[in-house]
C-alpha cells in the first residue's frame, strides 16, 4: 500500500484538474457553436424550427445530465459507434450548454424591443445587416453576464462524467478517498478547487450584470 | 435494434424508483424552501456576522458541484461521527443545495420589497413576524415564483446522482435493470421520459399552487 501525505492528495487532484477544465472549455466552445446555428435558425421565424428548437430546449432542460450523458454513451454504441467516456461527456455536455444557451440568449433578443427591427427595415438595411450591425451589438452586451454564469454550470457539470469513468477532478477525488479512507480531507479539497474555478466566473458575471444595469438606469 | 419489451418484466422496479424519487424531491422542497426563507430573511435583515455566514455557505454550495456536495455529506460526515444511511444523506445534500439556491432568490424578491411595505405593517399594528409573514414574504415569493419553481425542478432532476451512493431512486432503477437485461439505451431512455414527465408535472403542480397562494398565472 502506498502511503499519501496532504502533499500526494493535493498535487493528484490539482493534476486531475487539468482534465476538468479541458472538458469545460471543449463542452462550452461546442455549446456556443451549437446555440449560435439554433440561434440563427430561430431568427428565421420559421415556425416549424421554432417549434423543433423549444423540444429541443424542453429534452435537455428537463432531463438529469446524468441521463444525457448515459444515452450518448450507450446510444452511440448502440448503432455500432464505439465511444470512449471523454467523447460521450464531451458530446452530452456539449449539447446540454447549447440548450441553456440558446434559451438564454432567446431571452436577450427578446428584452430588445422590436422597433428595432422595424427602423433598419425601414432605413431599408437588409436582415443580415440589421442583425450584424444593430441586434448582435446590443444583445452580446446583454448576453454576456447571464453566459458566463452558466458557464459555472458547465464546469459543475463536468462532474457528472467521472459516473461514466471519465478521470477528472470528482473520479479522481474518489479514487484518492479509496486509497486513502480520508474522506474528509480529499472530499474538502475537491470542493475548493472546483470554487476556486467556478468563484472568480460568478463573482465577474454578477459584476457584468451590475455594471449592465447601471448603464441602463442612465 | 431498439427494444421496449425486455423492459416490462421491470415495470414494479422503475415504479418503486420513480417513488422514491418523488419522495425525496417532495421532502427536500418543502425543507430546502423552509430553510431558504429563513437563510433570505436572515441575509437581508440579520447582523453582520449572520450575513457574512450565510453568504459563505450560499456561495459556496452554488460553486461547487451537487455530486462533491453529496460525497463530501455521505463519506466526510463519518469522519465527524455523524453517521447517516445513504437515503438520509441524499435527502440531507438535496436540501443544503435548494437551500442555498432559494436563499439567493428568496432574497432578491426581500430586496425588491419596498420599505414602505413594513412602514405599512408597522403602523396597522402588526408584530414583526406578522408584517415579514403577511406583508413582505408573500408578494416577495409571487415576484420570484417562476424561479423558485425552476430551481425546484433542477433539484429534482440533479437528485439523478444520488443513484452514486446507492439511494434506490429512480436512475438506480434505470441502472439496474440494464444491468439485468443489457438494454442500456432503452432503460435510459425510458427513465429520461420519466423524468421529464416529472418536470412537467411539477411545473403543473407549482403552478396550480400558485394560483391558489398568489393570483399568480402561469405565462406557459
Amino acid at each position: 500500500m502506498i502511503e499519501f501525505t496532504t502533499y500526494d492528495i493535493v498535487r493528484n487532484l490539482l493534476l486531475s484538474t487539468r482534465w476538468t477544465i479541458l472538458l469545460s472549455l471543449i463542452a462550452f466552445a461546442g455549446g456556443i457553436s451549437v446555440a449560435l446555428l439554433l440561434t440563427a435558425a430561430r431568427l428565421t421565424r420559421n415556425p416549424v424550427l421554432s417549434r423543433l428548437i423549444r423540444a429541443y430546449v424542453q429534452l435537455f432542460q428537463g432531463t438529469p445530465l446524468l441521463m444525457q450523458m448515459f444515452l450518448c454513451f450507450f446510444g452511440l454504441s448502440m448503432i455500432g459507434i464505439e465511444i470512449s467516456a471523454w467523447n460521450a461527456a464531451a458530446l452530452a455536455l456539449t449539447l446540454f450548454t447549447s440548450a441553456f444557451l440558446v434559451e438564454i440568449w432567446r431571452g436577450c433578443i427578446d428584452t430588445l424591443p422590436k422597433g428595432q427591427w422595424e427602423a433598419s427595415r425601414c432605413l431599408g438595411l437588409s436582415f443580415v445587416q440589421t442583425l450584424w450591425h444593430i441586434i448582435l451589438p446590443q444583445a452580446i452586451k446583454v448576453a454576456l453576464a447571464p453566459s458566463i454564469g452558466f458557464s459555472v454550470q458547465v464546469i459543475k457539470g463536468t462532474a457528472l462524467a467521472s459516473v461514466i469513468g471519465f478521470v477528472e477532478l470528482t473520479k479522481a477525488g474518489t479514487m484518492l478517498n479509496n486509497a486513502t479512507f480520508e474522506p474528509f480531507k480529499v472530499f474538502a479539497f475537491v470542493a475548493l478547487i472546483y470554487f476556486a474555478l467556478c468563484y472568480p466566473l460568478s463573482w465577474y458575471s454578477k459584476t457584468l450584470e451590475k455594471k449592465f444595469y447601471v448603464a441602463r438606469k442612465h | 435494434m431498439l427494444n421496449f419489451h425486455d423492459l416490462l418484466p421491470y415495470t414494479g422496479q422503475f415504479v418503486m424508483g420513480l417513488l422514491t424519487t418523488v419522495e425525496l424531491t417532495l421532502l427536500s422542497t418543502v425543507i430546502g424552501l423552509m430553510f431558504g426563507a429563513a437563510l433570505a430573511a436572515s441575509r437581508q435583515y440579520g447582523p453582520g456576522w449572520l450575513v457574512a455566514f450565510v453568504a459563505i455557505y450560499v456561495e459556496l454550495i452554488r460553486n461547487t458541484p451537487f455530486i462533491v456536495q453529496l460525497f463530501f455529506v455521505f463519506f466526510g460526515l463519518p469522519a465527524f461521527g455523524i453517521k447517516l444511511s445513504a437515503w438520509e444523506a441524499g435527502l440531507l445534500a438535496l436540501i443544503l443545495n435548494l437551500a442555498a439556491y432559494s436563499t439567493e432568490i428568496i432574497r432578491s424578491g426581500l430586496a425588491a420589497t419596498p420599505i414602505g411595505q413594513w412602514e405599512a405593517g408597522k403602523v396597522l399594528g402588526l408584530s414583526f413576524s406578522q408584517t415579514f409573514f403577511r406583508v413582505v414574504l408573500t408578494p416577495a415569493i409571487e415576484k420570484i415564483y417562476p424561479a423558485l419553481t425552476s430551481q425546484c425542478i433542477i433539484v429534482m432532476l440533479g437528485s439523478a446522482v444520488l443513484s452514486q451512493i446507492s439511494v434506490q431512486d429512480l436512475t438506480y432503477a434505470a441502472n439496474l435493470v440494464q444491468s439485468r437485461n443489457f438494454r442500456s439505451f432503452e432503460s435510459y431512455l425510458v427513465t429520461a421520459a420519466l423524468y421529464l414527465l416529472l418536470a412537467i408535472a411539477m411545473r403543473k403542480v407549482f403552478d396550480l399552487i400558485g394560483q391558489r397562494l398568489f393570483s399568480y398565472r402561469s405565462s406557459t
